[in-house]
């Protein structure tokens, strides 16, 4: 039973994970057709800037030096992922393929930089103690930052409805979804839509960085690579463009994979998400978001 | 037959390569017929025809795949495994890699190509990350892990085995291009090549002519995938084992590098950019050891270190500013203006 | 002067040469009808108008050369659009796709109500559970929201029951008594009960421009140019 529900909670923690990337990229792709492969190096600039800014701190007691050095590095990542989109994307309005592929392209000579600079191996990046610890629950001694990142991807996606139901841009952004061309027919300017919606993508995703580095204690140029494959899975199965979808997505993949790593041998959990993936496009092409919407 | 007479003369004349001690400075950093340069070049060769492979599906037929990667390694894992942990004979370990990467592309591209697009490229992608997971986990003990594990060189053909046989490697990766080359063109050319080509163009006029999309793009996809598995085959020749790092999404992605930056779409685009990403590749990091770079500030230095930074930014510019690729330098003028004329289409596809 | 005048305009889409030299003028109040067989190019035409579709030649609209200006831009010089197929976000509700319409400070929801009272009703609702008559009052409300100079509207009575179709030509001729209308329009009966002006196309290029009712009275070209009758 206690191992039921350590395996429940990590999964809704791995969900969450998930949830916090997947939700900018769903956007991304719902509102402008692009699939941003350059996601994961938010992730990356984010994680690197954290540990960078936090180097820099030293002789500060590590509560403040850590959230200092997050919020520096949130900052940091969603001005960058402005950038990307004002620089690289906007000037390709209309070519889909194309923007993909100055993704690819970001997404490569980010992750090779950082490398060149910092060196393939893992940085240490020192975190407050009490993350590291567990509490117990029914007999699951179950890590705090699971509880953390449950906790805030929770925050973040009532945020998000919050924003898309409640504010202007919002709105855009949902009738965008349904039909770009339209919405440019009735006067609004998309293109501000896509740079505010590339930045909201960066902070997500900088904020999974910030708590996988808690869940890590390491910044590595490949981390934000490797999380953003499952998240394309878990976007793809949710419904492109539907944050709903998505979160239920996210959870749905976040406790297969540990129930099946757990349950039936490990390996077979990331195995069975690919699976998932499969056996939810031969029903239902277009993803679970309609069942959710 | 006439059409035949370039590319014939460039494989004649890429033959003799290692016959000649011709020194070319910068370029190579010995002779052209010293093994090093010829397992430079054979490297390249190998790669010109997997980029070629992957642009018959990309360029050609308009199917974005992010998942090519996992046939070529299949051609490197099945036939190794075969020949070290089964001890299987080197033909009958290739027979069976290719009935296995024939099945495989089948079962696969059957499943994946039932959604189109975006999803498309997401199956595949995820499709390549299991193979990945596998290759890494290796539930069977089979394929060495994270570290792979090199092939038994007893059961290799004694002629591809040693330095001193370098260069008959290199003609049979000249052979592969050349194999890869002839085969594209000649389906191209033919019936299903059309076909293929315009469901690049527009799918649903070809559902509307009366013919069914899914089984022309599943033939285009089982073929691009078996040259790929041949190619994991020479590919296990030419360095003597497996490792896992051509299962990774990173692989495929530089696939994706070489075509855009050679041209898709074009039968020499992707074999061009096959051939330069990998020499470029391969001779950056040269570079980047080297004396004069080191003299360089770091600011310079440090980015050099890192081939991919320098590839990756070059895609960036070809994509912006010279979107046919670079064997389309010339067609630049006429691509603009294709676009002006055709953003409906564009936009209406978004 | 015309409001919106129109001179050689080209458009390709894909291969295919749509509009091949379109030339009119639409002076400004009351309705101009554009007519013509199915696939002349009509809808092309007001795509094009809006800047939607990639074009050559010379629009200029209140005296201004739009040809270059992006949709946004050309539709806040005071310009509403309903599309053929409505196009209205299914999943926004019925205030929340008026609300999206919204350009400025004067909106004109008292008008809007007052010819489409069920869009009040209906408020709450996702627009994509309404009818398809509501959905069409809905198109041409929100493009009623502001104080457009002109209306570009495309095959209002498309799949309308004919009651729909007369709801439809009342609304459309009180419209017409505050804003130019450029009207797409297959309905002969409702084009001879608003329009003034008819432009008719064939194959991309207009064959015919003149006073509505002269044309509609006139059963043989009638016949000839739009093969009806």
């Amino acid at each position: 039973m206690s191992t039921f529900l350590l395996l429940t909670i990590t999964g809704l923690g791995l969900g969450a994970m998930y949830f916090l990337i997947a939700s900018g990229l769903s956007l991304i792709y719902g509102l402008m057709g692009v699939l941003n492969f350059a996601h994961g190096v938010f992730i990356t600039v984010t994680g690197y800037t954290l540990w960078f800014t936090e180097s820099k701190l030293g002789g500060v007691p590590v509560l403040p030096r850590f959230l200092i050095a997050a919020l520096v590095g949130l900052i940091v990542g969603t001005v960058f992922a402005a950038l990307v989109e004002l620089v690289l994307i906007r000037p390709l309005y209309g070519r889909h393929i194309e923007q993909v592929l100055v993704t690819v392209g970001v997404a490569l000579a980010v992750t090779a930089l950082v490398t060149a600079i910092w060196g393939s191996d893992a940085r240490v990046v020192a975190a407050p103690a009490w993350v590291g610890d567990t509490t117990t629950i029914f007999g699951a001694h179950i890590p705090n930052d699971r509880w953390l990142e449950i906790g805030t991807a929770a925050v973040v996606l009532f945020a998000l409805e919050a924003f898309l139901r409640r504010t202007r841009y919002g709105l855009i952004v949902r009738a965008g979804v349904e039909n770009r061309s339209m919405v440019t027919a009735l006067g609004i300017d998309v293109r501000r839509s896509f740079t505010l919606v590339f930045a909201i993508g960066g902070l997500a995703a900088g904020i999974a960085a910030v708590l996988y580095t808690l869940y890590s204690t390491t910044v590595d140029p490949q981390q934000g690579t490797s999380l953003v494959i499952f998240a394309f899975i878990v976007v793809v199965i949710g419904g492109l463009g539907s944050i709903r979808g998505t979160a239920w997505a996210a959870v749905i993949v976040g406790l297969v994979q540990q129930y099946a790593n757990y349950y039936a041998s490990s390996g077979l959990g990331d195995l069975s998400v690919v699976l998932l993936l499969g056996i939810v496009l031969i029903a239902r092409p277009s993803g679970l978001s309609r069942s959710f919407a | 037959m006439k059409r035949f007479a370039v590319p014939a003369a460039i494989v004649v004349a890429l033959a003799f390569l290692p016959k000649l001690t011709i020194d070319i400075p910068y370029l190579f950093q010995e002779s052209l017929n010293t093994p090093g340069t010829l397992e430079l070049l054979a490297l390249c060769l190998l790669f010109g025809g997997l980029a070629l492979s992957y642009d018959l599906l990309f360029g050609f037929t308009g199917l974005l795949s992010f998942g090519h990667a996992l046939y070529f390694a299949v051609g490197v894992y099945v036939a190794a495994i075969a020949m070290t942990s089964w001890h299987w004979s080197f033909w009958q370990s290739v027979l069976f890699t290719a009935l296995v990467g024939f099945l495989l592309a089948v079962v696969l591209g059957a499943v994946s190509l039932r959604v189109s697009g975006i999803a498309f490229a997401m199956v595949t992608l995820a499709f390549a990350q299991a193979g990945s997971i596998l290759a890494l986990k290796d539930p069977y003990g089979w394929t060495g892990g994270e570290e792979g594990f090199g092939v038994d060189y007893h059961k290799l053909p004694a002629w591809t085995v040693g330095i001193l046989n370098t260069k008959h490697l290199y003609w049979i990766a000249l052979a592969y291009a050349a194999a890869v080359f002839a085969i594209v063109r000649f389906a191209i050319n033919s019936s299903p090549g059309h076909v293929w080509q315009a469901i690049r163009e527009n799918e649903l006029r070809v559902q509307v002519l009366g013919l069914k999309p899914y089984s022309y793009k599943l033939m285009s996809f089982v073929l691009a995938s078996l040259l790929a598995t041949a190619g994991g085959v020479v590919y296990l020749l030419l360095v003597g084992g497996a490792s896992t790092e051509v299962t990774t999404a990173s692989f495929t992605l530089t696939l994706l590098l070489m075509v855009v930056i050679g041209g898709t779409g074009s039968r020499w685009g992707a074999m061009i950019g096959g051939i330069l990403y990998t020499y470029a590749n391969q001779r950056l990091s040269d570079l980047s050891s080297s004396h004069a770079v080191s003299q360089l500030p770091s600011i310079l230095r440090t980015p050099l270190q890192q081939p991919l930074f320098i590839l990756g930014v070059l895609f960036i510019l070809v994509v912006f500013f010279v979107p046919g690729g670079l064997t389309r330098i010339g067609q630049v003028g006429l691509r603009l203006d294709r676009i002006l004329r055709r953003p409906a289409t564009r936009e209406e596809t978004a | 002067m015309a409001l919106l005048s129109v001179h050689d305009l080209h458009v390709y889409l894909g291969e295919s040469h749509v509009l091949q030299g379109i030339t009119f003028d639409v002076r400004e109040g009351g309705v101009t009808a554009i007519l013509g067989r199915n696939g002349v190019g009509k809808t092309t035409t007001l795509r094009a108008l809006m800047g939607l579709v990639d074009r050559r030649g010379t629009i200029e609209f209140g005296g201004t050369d739009i040809r270059q200006v992006p949709t946004h831009k050309i539709v806040r010089l005071g310009v509403g659009y309903v599309p053929e197929d409505r196009d209205v976000f299914a999943a926004l509700t019925v205030d929340e796709n008026l609300r999206l319409a919204e350009r400025g400070a004067e909106t004109r929801y008292d008008l809007v109500y007052d010819l489409f009272p069920e869009l009040r009703d209906r408020g709450k609702q996702a627009a994509g559970t309404l009818s398809g008559g509501q959905q069409q009052m809905l198109a041409i409300g929100r493009a009623l929201l502001n104080d457009n100079r002109v209306l570009l509207v495309d095959e209002p009575t498309k799949g309308l029951s004919p009651l729909l179709v007369t709801e439809v030509a009342v609304a459309l001729e009180r419209v017409s008594e505050l804003t130019t209308v450029l009207l797409v329009e297959q309905n002969l009966g409702l084009v001879q009960r608003v329009a003034h002006d008819a432009v008719v196309l064939d194959t991309g290029r207009v064959v015919h421009a003149g006073p509505a009712k002269e044309l509609l009275e006139n059963k043989p070209m009638v016949h000839r140019m739009l093969g009806v009758g």
